[in-house]
């Protein structure tokens, strides 16, 4: 009974659906062809970046694509035109400090925010959210002040201190991951006769792995980009400068040279990309918990 | 009924638990003192200082109560008002083309089986570049004596703006940037739209609608509160546009730092100076202390009403559980 019943609209979507097959061919290659364009569109900009860097600097100049000459040498170059390494090792140093302090400052606040319950938790979080949205420059001139008069500008320290006292970017990332932990696993670790930090450390903190791997990469690589900071704080002697700030004006100290312009892009550009192909899962799910569900 | 079962058993308390209520207390403010000890210092005391300077003359030497005229000034300060002018067309162009974008990329990688996580990849790896080492690159990207946009164009008979060189062009120099670094929203949107109930399309498709007014009747109003969300917080960044607009001018304009010159952002004739940028000037560069203080508190109030919105529309954004 079935099986005739079902035999013959079979027969008859056949020829039906051969048309929109058809079609759906058709769709799979147009859509194929625009995500390949798009890629060239995304990628372009950083071959074409990478290829300047190669060339020499007269050929940086015209509109070529190819270089004529694989000059590798510009590389090391550009280490010989600016303190490079100085700027280096400030930008890591600012970078690794303030991750850590960051950690440190911020992972009890969001857990507190996410699994204690007290009276005004609701209006800290949004204070934490509000302080996370508001423009860094609203209150820059007082805060520039303080550190005038602990004799602090004109380093990296006014940047890196702060994150001692936690970051609301990363309490509110951090506890929107520690919100959806249920309750029953530190039930389960209090009944075992856990206090509440051992919770924390020993059961909490392993799950929320993912979480605390994508605040600290978001905020190594917020200060390892970080312009406004140190141009800000930073001053005017060059061995207190980070990369970026030295990437901005390293064509002013040395005009026209293009491919080694370039290359010291490439340079800054390298850690990231590099991280990013190690750990792209942390990325993505990092950026995901920025969302409203 | 349910009231008096509630208000007797808070009765019943015994003080024992009362008093670990309280401990309670005590250690959720030991948790949270070092963001409150932040707070304190690094926003609520700054903010009542701008306030304070807002009234004051002050170049790090001198403090002179000055009353209103910082306020004043700031209403024929003609600078401030090409920011505002600058910062606003960012945010009606830069910012809807920007979500239009990255919607319309997630949908694409959305529909695609083969090869769909290395073009995700792919478009979400310029979203990492540094911001400087990027700005840098498109300057010279769309510079038409340097670039291969001026070969593409000229191919189809078109002539090159002098993109970052020309007032009617550089701030589309900057939107072509944004777009080029979309790939955060497009992880949003992605992850948006991989959650629309799939029953919701194969009813949709039983009923005979087609790929289009699926999108339009399915797809936009289930992800409305997403796009939403990535629009009111992209205007809130885009009040803080600064580095890619700072280091685009710096670098088209070939300034150098010279003794005794500083660098006026806005290159070419003002047509990128942001908002934040002239704050930062005056407060930073001119040392005209009180004067930012006005500015400062003008772009307070602007993404204080932004921020209001969000937080009063996303009430889930807040959610106490998950």
């Amino acid at each position: 009974m079935t099986t005739t019943l079902a035999r013959p609209p079979q027969v008859a979507a056949r020829p039906a659906a051969r048309a929109p097959r058809g079609r759906a061919t058709l769709f799979w290659i147009a859509k194929h062809a625009v995500a390949i364009a798009l890629s060239v569109m995304f990628l372009g900009p950083l071959v074409f970046i990478a290829l300047t860097a190669l060339m020499d600097d007269h050929q940086a100049l015209t509109s070529q694509l190819w270089p004529h000459t694989w000059n590798w040498g510009n590389f090391a170059d550009i280490f010989e035109k600016a303190p490079l390494l100085t700027w280096i090792r400030n930008t890591l140093l600012y970078s690794v400090l303030a991750t850590v302090f960051m950690l440190v400052s911020s992972i009890p606040v969001a857990y507190a925010l996410a699994k204690f319950r007290f009276p005004g938790r609701k209006l800290a979080f949004l204070l934490v959210i509000t302080t996370m949205m508001l423009p860094p420059q609203v209150v820059a001139v007082p805060i520039y002040l303080i550190w005038a008069r602990f004799h602090l500008t004109g380093t990296l320290w006014p940047l890196i201190l702060p994150m001692l006292l936690g970051d609301a970017f990363s309490i509110f990332l951090l506890r929107q991951f520690l919100v959806t932990i249920p309750r029953e696993y530190s039930d389960a670790a209090r009944v075992d006769g856990c206090g509440e930090f051992r919770t924390l450390i020993r059961v909490i903190l392993p799950m929320a792995r993912p979480a605390i791997a994508a605040v600290a990469l978001f905020q190594f690589f917020y200060c390892w980009n970080d312009y406004y900071g140190p141009l800000l704080y930073a001053g005017t002697d060059l061995d207190n400068w980070t990369l970026s700030l030295g990437l901005a004006a390293f064509r002013s100290v040395h005009r026209v040279q293009w491919n080694l312009t370039m290359a010291a892009t490439i340079l800054a550009m390298a850690p990231v990309i590099v991280v990013f192909f190690f750990a792209q899962k942390v990325f993505i799910e990092g950026v995901k918990l920025t969302g409203v569900k | 009924m349910a009231s008096t079962a509630l208000g007797r058993r808070r009765h019943e308390v015994p003080s024992a638990l009362r008093g670990g209520r309280r401990r309670a207390n005590l250690r959720a403010l030991l948790y949270l003192s070092p963001w409150l000890v932040g707070f304190s210092v690094f926003f609520l005391y700054p903010l009542l200082s701008t306030v304070y300077f807002s009234f004051q003359r002050y170049d790090l030497f001198t403090l002179e109560p000055v009353g209103l005229l910082n306020y004043r000034y700031f209403l024929r300060d003609e600078a401030a008002w090409t920011a505002i002018r600058n910062t606003l067309w960012l945010v009606v162009v830069m910012v809807p083309l920007r979500v239009l974008f990255g919607l319309g990329v997630a949908q694409l990688i959305t529909k695609i089986k083969a090869g769909a996580g290395v073009f995700r990849t792919i478009f979400y790896l310029p979203s990492l570049v540094p911001l400087v080492a990027g700005t840098l690159g498109f300057v010279y990207l769309l510079n038409p004596g340097t670039g291969p946009v001026q070969a593409i164009l000229g191919a189809v008979g078109i002539d090159s703006p002098d993109w970052f060189g020309d007032p009617a062009w550089s701030k589309w120099g900057l939107t072509m940037l944004g777009l080029w670094s979309v790939g955060d929203l497009m992880v949003i949107f992605m992850a948006a739209l991989l959650d629309v109930p799939k029953q919701l399309y194969e009813a949709a498709a039983l009923d005979g609608a087609n790929a289009w007014r699926q999108f339009v009747h399915i797809t936009l109003p289930v992800i409305r509160p997403v796009l939403m969300f990535a629009t009111v917080t992209g205007v809130i960044q885009t009040l803080q546009y600064f580095t890619q607009a700072m280091v685009a001018a710096r670098v088209a304009s070939g300034a150098t730092d010279s003794a005794g010159s500083v660098f006026v952002p806005g290159y070419p004739d003002q047509s990128t100076l942001t908002f934040p940028e002239w704050l930062f000037h005056q407060g930073f560069r001119d040392f005209a202390m009180g004067y930012a203080c006005v500015l400062a508190l003008v772009l307070f109030a602007v993404s204080m009403v932004f921020t209001l919105i969000l937080l009063r529309q996303f009430r889930g954004f807040a959610e106490e559980e998950a």
